[in-house]
């Protein structure tokens, strides 16, 4: 058997290489340029938009200047229009969303990944996923119908025992404590708590993700030594899950901020800085296009289009911290 | 163990009687005394009353508070101080019975479960509100079949409806999706199946625009379409907006998807000597097509919902409009939005009616998007484990059958002798021999000829053995050291 003669092939004798540059049939020719064309359109119906927004926006910046970040009334028509006001009462809203969903999205994720049975899990997450997927205008709905009604006691209570700081308190230019309920209608709190509840899902999706991936080794190495369950959450999985919980928390706020449609449902706007997010009277700057685009004239809407503008490079900063946070995180973690 | 066990046997058939050793020793259990089983699944029966009774404290304590003690008023605020005075009470009960570790455990677990519930009672609470309050338009058959044209606002419920808004969705939505499914869905194989420095640009850029907040796109359309080219609103510029804040999304949960198909299946293909056209039609798209048709749903579930585009660019009317190209065309989301603008009940009926449908129309498409996708690339259901297990059976036949008559057909020491298995194969791989020996027994014998001919042998057929010498190369004879194998007899 071993000495049986190799089988010398006769047109392998020559040593001429073999070309091995792939020349790509017809079929892949067409199928690459089809490609890099959708490629194409895609970016240049995303630049168009941007490069859009841009130059009509510049008409509006190029009167205004820097008085534009400055200035706190919208009335483009007298020249005087700023975004300070607006962009002032988005963070608010945004801020309060945050300080309300984070608490919730973190538990529900510790719940989805950590203590809940399979089963349940497919289950939450499907109904986690269903929340995403809602409307912002039922939300609207059901924060103007329902929660405006019941949750003004809570901020007269707050207002009343916590009027001390100086957010929580409500009161009239003369600086007396208000106590009529209208005063509590219509605040940044109320829009808040809504976007909030559209923001959750967001949130919850990246941290349950990260928290699923802290490794299997360090757990089980915690609760061997005799850690309970929080203690295990709390040393593995928080850790590794840093980096998810910034970058969710982010992802949710883009959302919150670019929200329109409930909050401009809720508030009522006002063009000045309110410091007290219990008391009526807000803005963002996604209502004020969505309040001010039928009767604005060209010029106006070159404003708007600079508010927009504004609001767009916030969430993208916002956004793409987000996702080099979240990508930090995964690093190694990568399937290929 | 085998010499033991025969003498053991021989022992036993000589002299059978009781007195033999037994095999096996096993322990008497009379002197260990074990302790009772812990349970350590379920939950003790102190843990419930705990619960319970924390839970029942705490409603005492905010009832007495609400009611008497304090001029506390109002739904929510019972129901946090109820939950404030639970977890204390419970956290204090807990204490009772164990240390400063379980009970930080036990509060830490109960404000995940009671995030959980929040969240996911919100949910249920805002959806089943909007259904409900939306019953008394929606049990009116003709809220679904008329417009808005001839009812006033003080017009009871009993006329006028919604039809046009529902139209108005589905046209704008069809069209949006005929404009984002091709592009985003190309422009994702782009990103995964071509790859360089311009699709990590396009990669880039797409992420970018998922943070274009709705209304901007809303303004982007109302400021560049309506207001230079078609100067009035219509149904095709809401497609746009829509089309322009859908296609980000579908990309970029296409791109998630078609960056978990395995990578050893495109190899696998390429190994085969498939183009890259092909790989991505008859390998790639079919293995994610499941998460495919769910990105679609779920950004056409965004689409539907998102009123802010909407509202700036397809206009409000009454009436039915079916030409997308002229005239406003009104679709649910901002119909809601203009009916609760209205202080008239009947108006707020007939939002929360329109809400409802929304509502109804996204959880029936998610539905869809649930039965159809909801698994990776590569998870099959049941039924398509059994067809594709099936279908490899059968390759595997094809494929065994041929290279047996392949092999036998150029290995003339194999075709002369074959070498048969010592033993009996097992039932099962004999069925198998037999039913392959008559697969290729009725195979056209030009067939075979075209799939099993190898290169040096054109006569293949001719120099097949009988079917009986069929051997899988399983069943080679076990290395045994008393018989020579056939390979040191040739040696």
């Amino acid at each position: 058997m071993s000495d049986a003669p190799t089988e010398v092939l006769p047109h392998a004798a020559g040593p001429r290489p073999r070309s091995l540059r792939a020349k790509p049939v017809r079929a892949d020719r067409v199928f690459r340029s089809v490609s890099y064309a959708a490629g194409g359109t895609t970016v240049s119906i995303m630049l168009a938009v941007g490069v859009f927004l841009a130059f009509r926006a510049s008409d509006a910046l190029g009167v205004s200047g820097f008085s534009f970040l400055t200035t706190q009334e919208w009335s483009p028509e007298t020249g005087t229009f700023g975004i300070v006001a607006v962009l002032f009462g988005t963070f608010t809203i945004a801020t309060i969303a945050m300080c309300i969903s984070i608490p919730l999205a973190l538990g529900t994720a510790l719940l989805i990944s950590e203590i809940v049975p399979a089963r349940v899990k497919r289950v939450l997450i499907m109904l986690v996923d269903l929340m995403a997927a809602v409307p912002s205008v039922v939300f609207g709905l059901w924060g103007l119908f329902f929660l405006q009604a019941s949750i003004i006691p809570v901020s007269q209570w707050i207002s009343t025992y916590f009027g001390w700081i100086p957010i929580f308190a409500v009161t009239d230019p003369s600086g007396a404590h208000i106590t009529d309920a209208g005063a509590y209608t219509s605040s940044a709190f109320i829009a808040g708590i809504v976007v909030a509840l559209m923001v959750v899902p967001t949130q919850t999706s990246v941290m349950r993700e990260s928290f699923s991936q802290a490794p299997l080794g360090e757990r089980e190495g915690a609760l061997a030594l005799g850690s309970t369950r929080w203690g295990m959450i709390r040393t593995v999985v928080l850790p590794f899950g840093r980096g998810g919980i910034i970058g969710g928390t982010m992802l949710g706020l883009g959302r919150a901020l670019g929200e329109t449609i409930a909050v401009v449902m809720i508030i009522s706007p006002v063009f000045s800085l309110n410091w007290q997010v219990l008391k009526s009277g807000t803005n963002s700057v996604s209502a004020l296009i969505a309040l001010r685009y039928g009767e604005a004239s060209q010029f106006g809407l070159s404003a708007l289009m600079a508010a927009g503008l504004v609001l767009f490079i916030v969430t993208l900063i916002v956004n793409f911290s987000a996702s080099i946070i979240v990508a930090r995180s995964r690093s190694g973690a990568d399937s290929n | 163990m085998t010499i033991v066990e025969s003498a053991e046997r021989t022992a036993d058939e000589s002299a059978p009687d009781s007195t033999a050793p037994r095999r096996t020793h096993i322990p008497e259990r009379t002197h260990a005394t074990t302790a009772p089983k812990r349970d350590l699944r379920g939950t003790p029966i102190d843990e419930v009353f705990n619960v319970l009774g924390a839970a029942a404290a705490g409603i005492a304590i905010s009832t007495l508070l609400f009611g008497w003690l304090t001029p506390m008023s109002g739904l929510i605020g019972w129901v946090v101080v109820s939950f404030l005075g639970f977890l204390l009470v419970y956290a204090v009960l807990t204490s009772l019975r164990a240390d400063a570790l379980a009970v930080r455990e036990r509060i830490m677990t109960t404000l995940f479960y009671s995030a959980g519930v929040i969240l996911l009672g919100a949910l249920i609470f805002v959806l089943s509100y909007t259904v409900i309050r939306g019953i008394p338009a929606l049990i009116n058959p003709n809220f679904f079949v008329e417009t808005m044209s001839l009812a006033g606002p003080l017009d009871p419920l009993s006329s006028g409806g919604v039809a046009h808004a529902i139209m108005g969705t589905l046209i704008q939505i069809s069209m949006a999706l005929v404009i984002t499914i091709p592009l985003g869905i190309t422009t994702a194989v782009f990103l995964n199946e071509i790859g360089g420095p311009f699709a990590r640009f396009v990669r880039t850029v797409s992420d970018a625009m998922t943070a274009l907040p709705s209304i901007v796109a809303g303004l982007f359309v109302y400021a560049a379409i309506i207001t230079l080219v078609t100067h009035q609103r219509s149904g095709f510029a809401a497609t746009l907006a829509i089309s322009v804040m859908m296609l980000p999304i579908i990309i970029r949960a296409s791109d998630v998807v078609l960056r978990l198909v395995p990578h050893n299946l495109r190899e696998a293909s390429y190994a085969l000597g498939t183009n890259r056209w092909r790989t991505v039609w008859h390998v790639v798209l079919p293995t994610s097509r499941s998460g495919l048709v769910t990105a679609v749903i779920l950004g056409t579930a965004r689409g539907i919902g998102e009123t802010s585009p909407v509202l700036l660019t397809s206009g409000v009317t009454a009436e039915m409009n079916l030409n997308p190209f002229q005239g406003p065309m009104i679709s649910l989301p901002l119909q809601v939005f203009d009916f609760v603008k209205s202080p008239e009940p009947t108006m707020i009926a007939r939002g929360f009616g329109a809400a409802a449908v929304l509502v109804l129309l996204v959880l029936t498409l998610f539905i869809i998007a649930r039965l159809i996708g909801g698994r990776g690339p590569g998870q099959l259901s049941d039924r398509q484990r059994r067809a594709a297990s099936a279908a490899s059976v059968r390759d595997l036949e094809r494929i065994q059958a041929t290279h047996e008559v392949a092999r036998f057909a150029h290995d003339p020491v194999a075709a002369n002798a074959p070498r048969k298995p010592k033993g009996r194969p097992p039932a099962d791989l004999q069925w198998r021999m037999s039913r392959q020996a008559a697969r290729a027994a009725h195979r056209p014998a030009e067939q075979t000829q075209a799939t099993a001919e190898p290169p040096s042998a054109p006569s293949a057929p001719e120099v097949a053995p009988p079917s009986g010498h069929l051997a899988p190369p399983a069943s080679t004879p076990p290395l045994d050291h008393d018989h020579p194998t056939s390979e040191e007899n040739a040696t």
